[in-house]
């Protein structure tokens, strides 16, 4: 498997740490309820098909990156900074 | 027919002509009281102890490839039941009780080994983290035995003791602990659970689970509609896949775990050992292969095949603690699906939705758990109450805080 890391090219996945599903957002500050806590730290979609997850470039430009791969067949669909999805352009380079 | 040393000489002077198919192929029936979906270890020892135990024969398991195609023929065949936690300890251990009894007690040979498992221990942070372990073992009653090196040296004297980084300063042994014969396992629950009248329904792929009102009524399936008065769940690595269809979201991934063996040699280890500064495991088959494995491949996977880093990794460890399997050629290997959960401990519980029950969250353990998982889903199902061993294995435990984390690791299940 290997990630093309919008820095570096195309790279060996053994130079990226996996964090998981990149779905998920952190509810908001203390007053979040437990349920959404609860569903934040616990539940995952866990699809079958196209995942949107987290990967660090570590042995690379340690930069944070956001991976679109069919966990059916490890194919890599797209790839964009973390930065960039937090941002709001829906994390594929869109 | 039952199967004995007298049975066989028999049936060697008449040609094996009493010889006869292990089980029925039976055609779907258009309802059951039970249905379990799942053909493998849990799904088949389930079956097995609803008929057996709790009397209940008009049961059908559902098994979308044969009998087996699943984790219960891809692990690497380690038992054991050498945990930490209050709510792990009593399931694992009741395991083991099951285990040691089983083949008298389902009359098929599942070559279950007691040969010892040997967890090593290379630092005095780790002595002391396994010597508390074998403390919480043996105050639930299990067999544990903290070794020194010489103690370690008496059993595996070609281990690299004075490796540089990790040099062998100890083991934890649990003696009960070893390997039993995967496939064979769910044969011999198979042949048990046709005998006693349940129907095993083979390429029968469950698509759908009809729910009214908050009740489960039955599956729809690649060969029809098939009403159940109950459903069980045990489809590993399918979890999430046969939960979306009844409207449930679990603290489930699913992840490959990969698996290796090696050319045929004259026996050369006599126990399971594993490694304590990496993730790897190694024991012998009687057909003479080594059989090892290490970590999870890392990343959400539902591809029965792993990467090329992992396989490094896992060689690198074993050759951390052995180098001569240096000397070694791989003859193959592969890779499982996992259902990994939040917290790396089983799920064996009711659901949300009334008649449908739970058996999930294996991680890469399951195996030895396969005994003790049928017992308790049996339980489970037959008297819709938890079973006392499995009753800390609950569904709702995450939401209330109750997990059990064994390896202190936090919710991250590539990690567990
Ligand atoms: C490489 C590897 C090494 C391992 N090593 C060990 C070990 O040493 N010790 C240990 O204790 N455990 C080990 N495990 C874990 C253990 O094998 C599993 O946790 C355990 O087998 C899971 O339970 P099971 O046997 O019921 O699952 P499975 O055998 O996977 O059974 C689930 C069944 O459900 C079927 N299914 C899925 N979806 C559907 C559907 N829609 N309709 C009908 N049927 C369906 C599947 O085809 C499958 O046969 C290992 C696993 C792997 C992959
Ligand atoms: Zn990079």
């Amino acid at each position: 498997m290997r990630i093309r890391c919008p820095h570096c090219g195309e790279r060996d996945a053994q130079e990226f740490g996996y964090l998981g599903d990149a779905t998920k957002r952190r509810p908001d500050g203390p007053g979040a309820s437990a349920e959404a806590m609860f569903d934040y730290v616990y539940l995952r979609n866990n699809p079958a098909g196209p995942h949107r997850e987290f990967w660090h470039h570590g042995a690379g430009c340690r930069t944070w990156l956001v991976v679109t791969r069919d966990t059916r067949t490890h194919e890599i669909l797209a790839v964009a900074d973390a930065r960039a999805a937090a941002q709001g352009d829906g994390g594929d380079g869109r | 027919m039952r199967y004995s040393a007298l049975a066989l000489l028999a049936e060697a002077f008449r040609g094996n002509a009493a010889r006869e198919p292990v089980w029925r192929e039976p055609e779907p029936k258009p309802a059951y009281d039970v249905v379990i979906v799942g053909g493998g270890g849990g799904g088949l020892a389930t079956a097995y102890y609803l008929a057996k135990v709790h009397g209940l024969a008009n049961v059908a398991v559902l098994e979308k490839g044969w009998l087996g195609s699943g984790n219960i023929g891809r692990n690497t065949t380690i038992i054991r039941s050498n945990y930490l936690l209050p709510g792990n300890i009593p399931f694992y251990e009741w395991s083991m009780k099951l285990w040691e009894g089983l083949e008298q007690d389902f009359n098929y040979n599942a070559m279950v080994s007691q040969r010892g498992v040997l967890n090593l221990y290379h630092s005095d942070a780790q002595r002391d983290a396994y010597a508390r372990r074998g403390n919480a073992m043996r105050l639930h009653g299990v067999d544990a035995e903290l070794l020194d090196r010489d103690g370690v040296r008496a059993l595996a004297p070609f281990l690299d003791f004075e490796n540089g980084r990790f040099p062998i300063r100890g083991g934890l042994l649990q003696r009960r602990g070893g390997t039993a014969r995967h496939d064979a396992v769910a044969w011999g629950f198979a042949r048990g659970a046709d005998r006693r009248g349940v129907d095993l329904i083979q390429n029968c792929e469950v698509t759908g689970i009809r729910i009214e009102a908050g009740r489960v009524k039955g599956v729809e399936t690649s060969r029809g509609f098939i009403g159940a008065g109950k459903v069980g769940l045990a489809v590993a690595g399918s979890t999430t896949k046969l939960a979306d269809m009844a409207g449930l979201r679990l603290p489930i991934e699913s992840h490959v775990l990969q698996a290796f063996v090696s050319e045929g040699l004259k026996p050369a280890i006599d126990c399971v050992v594993t490694f304590g500064s990496g993730h790897f495991y190694i024991s012998q088959s009687d057909k003479g292969g080594l059989v090892f494995g290490g970590d999870l491949d890392g990343y959400n996977s539902y591809a029965q095949r792993g990467n090329l880093p992992t396989i490094e990794d896992v060689m690198e460890c074993g050759m951390a603690i052995w180098p001569g399997l240096g000397r070694l050629r791989v003859l193959r290997h592969w890779g499982g699906v996992m259902d990994m959960t939040m917290d790396g401990s089983p799920i064996i519980d009711r659901t949300p939705v009334e008649g449908l029950y739970l058996n999930a969250g294996w991680c890469y353990g399951g195996f030895k758990a396969t005994p003790a998982s049928g017992w308790c889903f049996a339980h489970l199902i037959g008297r819709d109450e938890p079973h006392p061993a499995a009753a800390a294995l609950r569904l709702d435990r995450f939401a209330t805080g109750h997990v059990i984390d064994e390896r202190g690791a936090g919710a991250q299940p590539n990690l567990q």
